[in-house]
């Protein structure tokens, strides 16, 4: 009996729920931490970022139209299957990023943790920065956040904890998204991506390329359909301001932290950027 | 019914007498449609799917975004269309990027029969034709005299193209000169008083006709009688218009001419919705009827949300950076 073959993995791309190749044919090799060969990962264009916003713009009704205890519910469910598959997980992160067992137990560990922490805040971060104003009138006024739209994220380095930091707020809070992986490690990225896709995320809530930031961030950053970027995974200073310019012509929303330690509990404004608050007045009486 | 054809007042060239002897009668005219070659199927799709792998680029693609946008009719064919909506509608088609006073206006709109008098107002001195959709459309199902009536009165109103419903059911149970006579009956009610006359587009529903044999045969039977253009579809009913039915029909006009040495244009309509997509028709009309036909008088696209995506894919051109929806009306 001959040996059997290995059966090689296509890391592909996550637009609308399926997993298509760049429509551009690209892909580029992706090496692990010693720097051999470790897997092709597909390279996406600036039409692949065209689809992916078309498709958040597409599930941004349905997503943001559920109850905020519904989407809890999907994000939990995240949290669920990612925990069943943590081995898978773990074993990809120290190949790729060469860690030692234990700290890779520590990030899966941490990015369920924060997918928990995040359904959690679904349903209640209205309650907290939203509100009743007192008003000198005969009226109710109520004070509530919404979520901005469709968010293009460049996530930071950290495969894994990274990706599940910037993803889960966003979608968490109603938002749809774009998020283009870690350049050097995006395969972790793309196991994440099958993941959502395996629990009841509904397709194009959340979108991820791989590929060069510094091509296809510019074209998200400049598009008019995208309501706000987070800028987490940018460490170039040139690149960064060249996409704040671009991003004010639409008058996006902007989040450019400095460096960030991902395992520390995170504060409220990766939610609250991307929220709008919306003020309603109502008679009252009668 | 035999009598029309002998009262039918001149209505533009009429080359069914060039074919006098396919339409004698009911045998003559089967035995001319059933004689024409038969179209093999898996070569047209195969030949229309690589005609859509043409990649058009930069200033060509600038040229096609423009004269998509100039051969768009502009369709509302709703039951719940307004008085108002129609106006929306005329203004977008004279002005459909009103931040850019470069871009052209659309060929046509095209609305239900009761709607002409007010799209004809908005539209004013305009460019910009009123096309009106007649006999008991989409179906096609009504009295022979009610189509008339329906058609004499959207002309009555002021529109300028009149497309009409061939009756599906005689044509697939080989009744053709039914058709033909139907057809020659409508074109006659599209002449005005002044001796001018509305343009005349058969509608073949070819989604109904079930093979590309019946629509090589349906569009020389509308085109014998004197059709202006030929019509793909009424949008009503999926599968719309496809490229490979396109390029059915534009073989057809293609040889109608060589025959007669007369001029007809084609227009798919429905479910075409993606400039890319609108793109593939142009290269597809450039290469099987020829540059001739790359022009509104002579090819239409029956569209509404296709107008959106060609202004979004113009300003990405023009600014560099995409658009979104939030930037086109919502109609």
């Amino acid at each position: 009996m001959s040996a059997r073959l290995d059966v090689k993995k296509t890391y592909k791309l996550y637009i609308d729920g399926e997993f298509p190749r760049s429509e551009s044919g690209r892909s580029y090799v992706v090496a692990d931490a010693k720097g051999g060969f470790l897997a092709n990962a597909s390279q996406a264009s600036r039409k692949d970022a065209r689809d992916a916003v078309r498709a958040a713009r597409s599930a941004f009704g349905g997503w943001s139209g559920r109850t905020a205890y519904n989407r809890g519910q999907v994000v939990y469910r995240i949290a669920e299957v990612l925990e069943s598959r943590r081995d898978q997980f773990e074993a990809e992160l120290r190949s790729s990023e060469g860690v030692t067992p234990a700290k890779a137990r520590t990030f899966v560990d941490a990015a369920i943790d924060r997918l928990v922490w995040y359904a959690g805040w679904a349903d209640k971060i209205a309650q907290v920065v939203g509100g009743a104003n007192p008003v000198a009138g005969p009226y109710f006024n109520h004070s509530a956040p919404e979520p901005s739209g469709v968010i293009a994220i460049i996530a930071p380095a950290g495969p894994l904890l990274g990706l599940v930091s910037v993803v889960a707020p966003v979608i968490a809070c109603g938002n749809t998204c774009v998020v283009i992986a870690s350049e050097p490690h995006p395969l972790t990225a793309i196991t994440l991506a099958e993941v959502m896709a395996t629990s009841d995320l509904p397709g194009g809530v959340v979108n991820v390329l791989t590929g060069s930031v510094a091509e296809i961030a510019p074209w998200l950053a400049s598009h008019s359909d995208v309501n706000g970027i987070d800028l987490t995974g940018v460490n170039d200073p040139d690149l960064g301001r060249t996409l704040e310019e671009a991003a004010a012509e639409n008058l996006k929303r902007v989040r450019r932290p400095g460096l960030e330690d991902l395992l520390a509990t995170p504060a409220l404004d990766r939610m609250t950027k991307f929220l709008e608050t919306k003020t309603v007045w109502h008679p009252m009486g009668l | 019914m035999t009598t029309l054809k002998a009262t039918a007042p001149p209505v533009g060239p009429d080359p069914s007498a060039a074919f006098a002897d396919a339409t004698a009668s009911e045998s003559a005219l089967r035995r001319f449609l059933h004689g024409l070659p038969g179209v093999d199927q898996v070569g047209a799709e195969q030949r229309a799917a690589a005609l859509g792998t043409r990649s058009i680029k930069t200033t060509a693609k600038a040229f096609a975004l423009d004269l998509a946008i100039r051969m768009v009719d502009l369709t509302t064919l709703e039951g719940m269309d307004t008085h108002g909506k129609v106006k929306a509608l005329c203004a977008k088609a004279m002005h459909p990027d009103p931040t850019d006073p470069g871009c052209p206006s659309t060929a046509a709109v095209c609305v239900y029969p009761d709607m002409v008098a007010t799209a004809k107002k908005a539209l004013g001195s305009s460019e910009v034709h009123v096309a009106a959709v007649a006999t008991a459309f989409p179906s096609g199902r009504a009295a022979l005299d009610i189509k008339l009536a329906d058609t004499a009165d959207a002309v009555e109103a002021g529109a300028d193209e009149i497309d009409m419903v061939i009756d599906r059911g005689a044509f697939l149970s080989g009744r053709y000169l039914e058709v033909f006579e139907e057809i020659l009956a409508v074109r006659a009610a599209c002449a005005r008083p002044d001796g001018g006359h509305a343009h005349l587009k058969v509608i073949f529903e070819t989604g109904e006709l079930q093979t590309y044999d019946n629509v090589r045969r349906a569009s020389w039977l509308a085109m014998m009688a004197g059709a202006h253009f030929i019509k793909t579809s009424t949008g009503k009913v999926q599968p719309a218009a496809t490229l490979p039915v396109t390029m059915i029909m534009l073989e057809a006009v293609r040889d109608f001419r060589e025959a007669t040495g007369q001029m007809v244009g084609v227009k798919p309509a429905g479910g075409i919705r993606h400039s890319k997509d609108a793109i593939k028709y142009l290269v597809t009309v450039n290469e099987i009827a020829g540059e001739d036909w790359l022009d509104p008088d002579w090819f239409r696209f029956g569209a509404s949300t296709l107008l959106n995506d060609l202004l979004m894919q113009r300003s990405r051109m023009r600014t560099g950076h995409y658009s979104g929806p939030d930037y086109v009306t919502l109609d």
